[in-house]
């Protein structure tokens, strides 16, 4: 069977009453590596947090879909169950939970009560993975996130990327605060995901990124919407040019989500 | 002007227990100048909270309890609290007011350790427990309860780490009331001698549910020159006994005292636990994880007061409040003058599952020298949404994220108990007091 498929129609959000999505439109398939760019303060990471069903933001029109099946009707928990996956910008620390007991937690959280992962099984994969991301295998005892550097947060959140397995993950800013050595290690544990159940949408504001994780769509998100769409020879004409000829194109002034008077 | 109270036990009766006890002249006498000074000194006034109405004059002051011949005759409540499968176990069982089952390693007692009930003690150790006794860290007159609880000691512990001498096992103690009504008037004294090392675990445990009585405990720690101790406790009186545990610490030049308590009591609370930082060099790390359920009151003062130069303090208490239950956290760090170079650190959280639930953290310090470090950090809250975002967005049910969350928050103490089943047992107390 291919991948599953994450349609994403006309959505609408607000947060605290203002609208930061106006429609956007979407769809990523198992498979498929998508990028989503563009200036700061133009709803990039709302999408991705609304997806995922963060409590802030309110989506008051429009569908997402995973595999025909309604997400927005699903609690987070169930979204993450069904397949989803939100590598976050800023992870919470949580003090007193080991990594490896959340991992695990997690993983078990995805499997059949009964057929949750033997601890062996649990150690290997998760040396593994650590070793793909030259991780210190001490991270796996500290508190989640807890006292972790920028780096080590980004490093962790793709770790659990590899453990979970999930049908379609969002990778919020995963470069920001990566140093170049970091930021290949990072996409090195993103490749190794590849694979046709494995769809995947990125959001970036550097085109440096997709050196590494080459994507086959790019997406520009501006005043809330998606406003161009095309191969990866888009991502590289925004490196060299920036983003005023798409604005001109479009005859955009402020690209950024208007502010209420 | 002071008003005159009426003590539930009188002059005679005082006499003659001690005198039942073959107590030496001093006890006595410590005994009845305690009795008369109870009738006149004021209850302690916590911050906060009130507890005129509580209830510490009615109870049974004297209960046999039976002994057990091995640890396999133990109940499984208290079966549960020991390493089983280890071979020795350093333990001595309190039943009531008597001793049911005492244990401990012969090579020990061969190096001078001295472990054994504090009414042995008091006969056997006469002068070195009347130099420890209420002297120094905890003083009689300190207020009503003080006073009543040295007129009226009826249990506890007296252990003795001769100089040098390191113990790598832990010792433990279990205060079992086994009687719904009687009280737990208990003394535990340790005393670690220079450069010498020790790990002691307390429990207590308790069933009265509806049957009132009270428990008056009062704890000194005496760490000497180098010494390190670590005092784990977990203390688990059932609703009925309203709870006053005093728990004092002091140390020597460059001593530890590291203190893990539990105080998961389902009754009316107050616990006070303060280290003086005497000798120079001295360290205390003061933990505290506790929950409130119910329509349950409770005050805890942590507190530590540097004297010493180069001194390091650090306060940690950790609430859970929930139902209608109220806690009142007071970290005090407090450093005298002369203790240059001094540190003192602390953290008050209190985490609210319940809007009727109270809990405040009043974290104070008080610092009269220039030359030193100081933190404090403080916060009452509901869980963190953007945790359980974070832990839900990765398949765990909300149910279980918060579950991981008070665990994880209450993890400090838990995870620095030194015997296991003892940190098993918190963990069931913590699970079965939260859902």
């Amino acid at each position: 069977m291919a991948g599953s498929t994450l349609e994403i129609k006309d959505l609408h959000v607000e947060i605290e009453g203002q609208e930061i999505l106006k429609g956007v439109n979407l769809t990523v398939k198992g498979g498929e590596f998508h990028a989503v760019m563009g200036p700061n303060g133009t709803g990039k990471s709302t999408l991705a947090s609304a997806i995922m069903g963060h409590p802030k933001f309110e989506v008051t029109q429009g569908q997402v879909l995973l595999d025909g099946e309604d997400v927005l009707e699903m609690e987070v928990d169930e979204r993450a169950q069904a397949g989803l996956f939100l590598a976050m910008q800023y992870p919470s620390e949580i003090s007193g939970v080991t990594n490896s007991d959340f991992l695990r937690s997690s993983i078990n959280a995805h499997r059949e009560e009964g057929d949750e992962i033997s601890l062996m099984k649990f150690i290997k994969e998760m040396d593994a993975a650590m070793d793909t991301l030259d991780m210190d295998k001490n991270m796996a005892q500290r508190y989640l996130n807890e006292g972790f550097s920028g780096g080590e947060k980004k490093r962790n959140e793709i770790l659990q990327l590899m453990m979970i397995q999930p049908a379609i993950a969002i990778l919020d800013e995963i470069d920001s605060g990566l140093d170049i050595d970091a930021l290949k290690v990072v996409a090195k544990g993103i490749n190794e995901m590849r694979s046709e159940n494995f769809g995947c949408l990125t959001i970036t504001h550097y085109q440096r990124l997709l050196n590494y994780i080459t994507p086959d769509k790019v997406h520009v998100m501006m005043q809330g919407r998606v406003v161009k769409s095309g191969g990866p020879e888009l991502a590289e004409r925004l490196e060299a040019e920036g983003y005023d000829w798409i604005k001109q194109e479009l005859g955009i002034e402020d690209e950024t989500i208007s502010q209420k008077a | 002007m002071t008003v005159k109270v009426s003590l539930p036990y009188d002059k005679d009766y005082v006499s003659n227990f001690s005198q039942g006890l073959n107590e030496p002249d001093w006890m006595t006498s410590l005994r009845l100048n305690a009795l008369d000074k109870a009738e006149s000194l004021e209850m302690p006034k916590p911050d906060k909270t009130n507890i005129k109405d509580w209830n510490f004059t009615e109870f049974k002051h004297h209960v046999e309890g039976e002994a057990i011949n091995s640890i396999q005759d133990l109940p499984e409540q208290m079966l549960n609290l020991l390493d089983q499968d280890k071979e020795q176990q350093n333990l001595i069982l309190q039943r009531n007011h008597s001793v049911a089952f005492s244990n401990l390693d012969s090579s020990l007692e061969e190096q001078g350790v001295i472990f054994t009930d504090i009414q042995t003690a008091i006969r056997d150790h006469s002068d070195l427990v009347e130099k420890y006794y209420m002297t120094e860290a905890v003083h009689v007159d300190e207020h009503r309860l003080t006073a009543l609880h040295a007129a009226l000691m009826n249990g506890g512990i007296f252990l003795y780490v001769p100089k040098n001498v390191t113990i790598k096992e832990p010792l433990q103690t279990i205060f079992w009331q086994e009687d719904p009504e009687a009280a737990l008037v208990n003394h535990v004294l340790v005393v670690a001698e220079e450069n010498s090392s020790v790990t002691y675990v307390e429990n207590y445990t308790s069933d009265n549910k509806e049957e009132k009585t009270s428990a008056n405990t009062i704890t000194e720690v005496f760490a000497k020159a180098g010494a390190k101790v670590s005092f784990g406790a977990v203390d688990n009186f059932e609703a009925g006994t309203t709870v006053y545990a005093n728990r004092r610490g002091v140390t020597d030049r460059d001593a530890v005292i590291e203190w893990a308590l539990g105080l998961m009591n389902e009754g009316n609370t107050v616990s006070e636990n303060i280290t003086h930082l005497i000798g120079d060099n001295s360290q205390s790390q003061a933990k505290t994880v506790t929950i409130g359920r119910g329509a349950q009151k409770q005050n805890f003062t942590a507190n530590i007061t540097h004297f010493g130069k180069g001194s390091d303090g650090y306060i940690l208490q950790h609430g859970v409040m929930k139902d209608k239950s109220s806690g009142i956290f007071n970290g005090i760090g407090k450093i005298e003058h002369g203790a240059s170079k001094s540190n003192a650190e602390q953290e008050s959280r209190v985490l609210m599952l319940s809007k009727d639930a109270r809990g405040d953290a009043n974290p104070i310090l008080l610092i009269d020298e220039d030359d030193v470090t100081a933190g404090h950090a403080a916060s009452v809250g509901r869980v963190d949404p953007m945790q359980l975002f974070y832990l839900m967005s990765r398949g765990i049910s909300k149910f279980e994220a918060e579950r991981l969350i008070i665990h994880g928050f209450l993890a400090p103490v838990v995870n620095q108990l030194p015997i296991e089943a003892v940190k098993q047992q918190l963990r069931q107390l913590i699970e079965r007091k939260v859902y």
